[in-house]
């Protein structure tokens, strides 16, 4: 199973390492060459120096015959492309988006991109934390 | 008309302010402060700050009533395509154009289905092959909406079609022949039309038949 990962910065070289460590052929995808070191030492896994926007750069990391492609750098709008392009022209059927905005999130979900926006998470959990607080407190 | 224009840099202002002169109402989005602050002294409430790929602030802009024209010319592409994207898919905008900086983008605008577009680099790509002639099939127009495009091909002396009727050719599927440019004087390519060296002749054609087209009409 192969999987690609665009965008390798504190989230994607997470995502790479632990698809790796999964048994995944993982190929990270970044345009600075310090990303690599991100992904440590003993990176296993393969990576190609360039910008997602590039179909060569994407041919190059293997998106012809990837299983699943994650989009996870740090530009919305970067990520909304890519993953289109990664969903129509090479018609990846596992194709998965970060998306900080809610807003755009939630409108390409409705068209078919799947997104995952981490700000709506962390508000969810938040206010889950803050609802916590509220139990009933022992009376010192 | 309402026209909205996402992207206050040189090619936004100069928008911004030849529409307004022409009398049409306009909003200009910018997000940069710097840029906000000198386009305020300039154009007042006309212009608002923010991300135009965010969607309260396309609203605040007025996305929703909608405009007639949204014209996305930031100098970055993934936001153009987004607002593009929003704007007509969103919030039905019935006509958006969209610049494109990079041209190696312009298949990813095509992909999704954001046309008009306009490519400064490709533009001068297509006067420089208009001028040297060592280009033998030059590019005059793209028919993005009818994925069709027009060039022209001079005729050389070694022509496999010098002396043969238009009627006569196997073009390429795809393509047809256009007229035909004698000495100045044009006419419409029929099937009697007699092809000669020299002869300046326009080809509709699907993009990606140029190397079949040159094939019959130039053998190489």
């Amino acid at each position: 199973m192969k999987a690609i990962v665009i965008g390798c910065g504190r989230v994607g070289s997470n995502i790479a390492r632990q698809l790796l460590y999964e048994g995944w052929d993982v190929t990270a995808v970044d345009e600075k060459e310090e990303a690599l070191a991100r992904l440590g030492e003993g990176w296993s896994g393969g990576f190609v120096l360039g910008h997602g926007m590039d179909v060569d750069v994407l041919r190059a990391a293997g998106i012809d015959d990837a299983e699943a492609v994650v989009v996870s750098t740090d530009g919305d709008n970067t990520n909304l492309v890519i993953g289109q392009v990664a969903q129509k022209r090479f018609a990846n059927p596992c194709v998965v988006v970060r998306v900080l905005d809610p807003a755009r999130a939630a409108f390409y979900e409705e068209r078919g991109l799947h997104t995952v926006c981490p700000t709506s998470t962390a508000i969810d959990a938040l206010i889950e934390s803050v609802r916590a607080c509220e139990a009933p407190k022992v009376e010192a | 008309m309402y026209i909205l224009v996402c992207g206050g840099g040189k090619v936004g202002a100069n928008l911004a302010r030849i529409l307004l002169r022409s009398g049409h109402e306009v909003t200009l989005i910018e997000q940069r402060a710097d840029r906000f602050a000198s386009l305020e002294e300039e154009f007042e409430h006309i212009v608002q700050r923010g991300d135009a790929t965010e969607l309260f602030i396309l609203e605040r802009a007025g996305i929703k009533r909608p405009p007639d024209l949204v014209l996305a010319v930031t100098g970055d592409d993934e936001d153009n395509l987004v607002i593009c994207q929003l704007a007509k898919e969103k919030y039905g905008a019935p006509k958006v154009i969209a610049r494109v900086n990079d041209p190696r983008n312009q298949a990813h605008f095509d992909l999704l289905g954001i046309s008009p577009t306009i490519c400064a680099t490709s533009n001068i790509m297509g006067l420089i092959e208009h001028e040297v002639p060592e280009h033998e099939l030059v590019h005059l127009l793209e028919l993005r909406r009818e994925n069709l495009e027009i060039v022209e091909v001079q005729i050389a002396e070694d022509s496999p079609v010098a002396g043969k009727r238009v009627e006569k050719l196997s073009l390429p599927e795809g393509s047809r022949l256009i007229s035909v440019t004698r000495n100045g004087e044009s006419e419409i390519a029929v099937g009697a039309t007699e092809l000669r060296p020299g002869d300046q002749v326009l080809a509709i054609l699907q993009p990606g038949k140029e190397d079949e087209l040159r094939k019959v009409l130039l053998k190489r």
